[in-house]
């Protein structure tokens, strides 16, 4: 019995004395980063803590709704976070962003001008570039005999049971009214509601509503068809070779995700150094490399050491560009609109 | 030492009062109030759409329950009656998986019913597919495997109260029973089975509430459509749909559900000695 | 019911639930050593996955957090549900039914309300406190894990005191022990097994838990299951069998251990799980 309660003791000494050495580290400066899954090269956090002193508490988010969800909720502490442009729009227009200071972010010079100022964030105050992209569907050639150029494939019944679907309201939303042949931005109801029904038929079809467990099940073959980001397409490709990438032909959607800060961010100035860091043309290029990402730095495109194919689907032609669409953000009513269909649909 | 017990007892009721009572009745204040805070029924009334998780949410819970009953009581039954050396063994074998983990023990599912999972490749090498002439059993992202996962993660929960209360049983009254001339179905049904019935009611408590509630094994084996009710109240707090309001007012609904099933139970176990207190 | 036989067929079921039982924990185990991220496929033998492991600065320092809010919500739960079970049980029943409900009630709602629950008012206070940012973290996961923790110390301390003779605590009074002493001396030692036993399932709840963690421990704070939870929706990487290699494996060291000290010494704490206490 004694015996018992000595060990526990030890047991207990041990653990919180590893508490404590967990718990020593809060003295270090450090910046809160709340950042899309996959969508970093994690050596460079290292790096960043090598280089500066201060330490990185990483975290991940799924989608960009979870991180308003989280942000709204309260409570929370981050420095930095990584959302897409109409997420941005929507954030700015709450009031739920601080403004930068740019005299600490010198390296948003080396950011391409197409990507600043966007109509997201149009006096470029809150936001600065981490990345962009396209949306494309993804399908594996030994299953599928066909081109894929259509979004018409995501409802085929011919792949019924090896269809994979976004898992957020806007991609999903986005890529039905695309398919219909409509705005992704549009706000008409019967437009939208029309999208949901397509999306409730394929529902019937689709394997799984997914955002990065796609990686794993395009890889594996465990799914026919599905659509993802281009950037993660170049990523699975270097694990499953008989992955295609198409954008296809009705037009799809074109993305660019910011750094910002939310308004009560604890450490701002580590989140402006932390901003600036990622943008300099080394980082910016290594991270680009390690996710497939198109990198907004113009000094990236010029370094990069990519494949002709590769390089086309990171930096896509302008004919492919000029079919895709920004996500703007959408007015409240529409955006009630949307969580509430999208509950429907995954009910 | 009865004076100051007493007073002993005022700052655990304090506790209670802020970390159990309140933050329930902060729900309850959601639930009736809209996002400008106005008072309004609208998240209630809204419910009636979700009514399907709501029935799904039950039947999945209800058919899990069932299985771990059906599973849950002959192992416990052949378990209590074991020697004390594999008794004790056993026991452990039962309790060992649930100090892992819940979320490791389900992710580990996921490999195994993949459609290019193990169990496919299992049916593919002995023949079994070709036999068919089709390509994978589909598994995965089926309700089949949400109530398997279910199952899994909280078996152990049916087996142990079920197990400590027939272990404690006077196994004398068996013997009585049979002396007197009882066959086995009868010793069964009105000696161990009448005995047992406080152990089964939180057996089936401690497997309904968690499986009702669950959304991680909706999320990892369900493939994220046909969502639960837990699927459901996280989506409005810190998933895709932000809505305290609405996720307030189901989980409201919810503790009902889980109220009214338990006390249910609970008259049903009563007048059995033993009876769990709640 | 000991000692009636036990037929073949019977040995068989057992069996067959315990290959239920293990053989995803197998599956994982075994992968864990698997040589590329396949996860059905085996491609050769590697230890790589373990040395990834450690060098993840984001796993270690969520293993602290876990084990750090584990002891301490644990040692407090231990100490307030000991006095709180010892203040319910001088108490008359008249106010002890009510109030040892109110206390179970974390025990019995879904883990999911009570985590919703918590964080609400977490949110409410920091705000009312002008602390509209920044307020959950460590401090909020604490609470809540003490908390959640508290009701199972007290449910397995009062059956001790149920069963402890006050006329001992009498007499050592009579005999001149104050209080204090009464209860070091007389009490304690006899409701020991139940505050271990208490302690040992306040931690275990609080390593296992996830779901109130998610939903109280803010934005930089992180638990092992709540990186768990987040690896289970990315690229999926065998680290995370490696985790659950050596999470069983202490797992079952500290189960032997505690059944042998046990074999020596009876009486003692005896492993009781987690959610055993309920019944």
């Amino acid at each position: 019995m004694k015996k018992l309660l000595s060990a526990l003791l030890v047991l207990c000494l041990i653990s919180s004395l590893l508490a404590m050495s967990g718990c020593s580290e809060k003295n270090k400066e450090v910046v809160n980063v709340y950042n899309w899954g996959e969508y970093i090269d994690e050596d460079l956090l290292k790096d960043f803590q090598k280089e500066t002193g201060i330490k990185v508490n990483y975290k991940t988010f799924e989608t960009n709704e979870q991180v308003y969800s989280v942000l709204k909720q309260g409570g929370s502490s981050y420095d930095v976070i990584i959302p897409s442009d109409y997420m941005i729009s929507r954030m700015i227009s709450e009031g739920m962003l601080e403004k930068i200071n740019f005299d600490n972010v010198p390296n948003i010079s080396l950011i391409d001008d197409i990507y600043l100022k966007q109509d997201y964030d149009p006096t470029g105050e809150y936001s600065v570039p981490y990345m962009w992209g396209t949306v494309g569907l993804i399908w594996n050639t030994n299953y599928i005999d066909e081109e894929i150029t259509s979004w018409s494939a995501l409802f085929d019944e011919r792949y019924a049971g090896q269809i994979l679907m976004f898992d957020n309201s806007r991609d999903a939303l986005g890529l039905a009214l695309l398919y219909l042949g409509y705005s992704i931005n549009t706000t008409s109801e019967a437009e939208l509601n029309e999208a949901y029904e397509l999306l409730v038929k394929q529902k019937e079809i689709k394997q799984a509503y997914v955002m990065d467990q796609i990686f794993d099940k395009m890889e594996e073959g465990e799914a026919y068809i599905g659509p993802y980001y281009a950037g993660d397409y170049l990523t699975m490709l270097e694990t499953n070779p008989d992955l295609r990438f198409v954008v296809p032909e009705e037009g799809s959607n074109q993305f660019v995700d910011a750094m910002c800060i939310p308004k009560g961010a604890p450490h701002k100035d580590n989140a402006e150094k932390f901003i600036n860091w990622m943008c300099s043309t080394e980082v910016s290029l290594a991270n680009s490399e390690f996710i497939g990402y198109t990198s907004p730095n113009v000094e990236v495109r010029e370094q990069i050491d990519l494949d002709e194919d590769a390089f086309a689907i990171m930096y896509p032609s302008q004919e492919i560009l000029d079919r895709c669409e920004y996500y703007v953000n959408l007015p409240q009513d529409t955006l009630d609109l949307y969580d509430s269909l999208w509950v429907k649909l995954k009910a | 030492m009865t004076r100051g017990m007493k007073r002993l007892s005022i700052p655990y009721i304090v506790w209670m009062a802020i970390f159990v009572v309140a933050p329930i009745f902060i729900v309850l204040i959601y639930a009736v109030t809209s996002s400008s805070g106005a008072f309004t029924a609208a998240n209630f009334s809204n419910m009636l759409s979700y009514s399907g998780v709501f029935a799904r949410s039950m039947w999945l819970a209800f058919i899990a329950t069932v299985i771990c009953l059906v599973i849950g009581y002959p192992a416990a039954y052949i378990l209590s009656r074991l020697g004390p050396g594999a008794q004790k063994i056993c026991m452990m074998l039962v309790i060992l998986p649930m100090w892992i983990n819940s979320l490791l023990r389900t992710y580990a599912w996921m490999s195994i019913l993949e459609n290019t999972g193990l169990l496919n490749r299992f049916f593919r090498a002995i023949g079994l597919l070709d036999l068919l002439g089709i390509e994978f059993v589909p598994m995965i992202n089926t309700p089949g495997a949400v109530v398997l996962g279910m199952v899994y993660d909280f078996l152990p929960f049916m087996i142990l109260p079920i197990y400590s209360v027939l272990v404690k049983m006077d196994y004398t009254l068996v013997e009585a029973a049979e002396d007197l001339g009882a066959t086995p179905a009868k010793v069964f049904t009105k000696v161990t089975l009448p005995l047992s019935v406080s152990g089964v009611v939180s057996g089936v408590t401690m497997v309904f509430v968690p499986a009702i509630s669950t959304f991680v094994i909706s999320r990892l084996l369900g493939g994220g459509s046909d969502m639960l009710l837990g699927d459901l109240i996280e989506m409005q707090f810190l998933g895709t749909a932000y809505n305290p309001h609405l996720g307030s007012a189901i989980s409201i609904v919810m503790m009902v559900i889980v109220v009214i099933c338990m006390s249910l139970m609970n008259r049903f176990g009563d007048g059995e000695e033993g009876a769990i207190p709640l | 019911m000991t000692g009636k036989k036990v037929r073949f067929g019977e040995k068989l079921l057992v069996v067959l639930l315990f290959v239920f039982l293990y053989a995803p924990i197998l599956v994982l185990i075994v992968f864990s050593f698997n040589a590329t991220k396949s996860r059905a496929v085996w491609t050769g033998f590697t230890f790589k996955w373990y040395g990834e492991l450690f060098s993840d600065a984001t796993l270690m320092s969520s293993l602290y957090t876990t084990l750090g809010v584990a002891v301490l919500s644990s040692l407090i739960a231990t100490v307030a549900g000991t006095l709180a079970a010892m203040a319910f049980y001088n108490m008359k029943k008249r106010w002890r039914t009510p109030l040892l409900t109110i206390s179970n009630i974390p025990v019995v709602n879904a883990d999911i309300i009570t985590g919703v629950s918590l964080s609400l008012l977490f949110v409410s206070v920091g705000k009312f406190l002008g602390h509209e940012y920044g307020f959950l973290g460590f401090g909020t996961l604490l609470l809540a894990h003490i908390s959640f923790n508290i009701p199972y110390v007290v449910l397995s301390v009062m059956p001790k005191f149920r069963q402890l003779d006050n006329n001992l605590v009498d007499a050592a009074e009579d005999l001149g022990c104050t209080p204090a002493q009464a209860f070091t001396k007389v009490v304690l030692p006899q409701i020991m097994p139940g505050v271990v036993s208490g302690m040992l399932i306040a931690f275990t709840m609080s390593v296992d838990d996830f779901v109130i963690s998610y939903f109280t421990a803010g934005t930089t704070t992180q638990t092992l299951s709540m990186y768990i939870y987040a690896m289970t929706r990315m690229r999926v990487s065998p680290k995370i069998n490696a985790i659950s290699t050596l999470l069983f494996t202490v797992v079952l060291a500290l189960l032997i251990i505690i059944n042998f000290r046990n074999n020596k010494n009876d009486g003692a704490a005896k492993p009781v799980t987690a959610k055993e206490i309920k019944q």
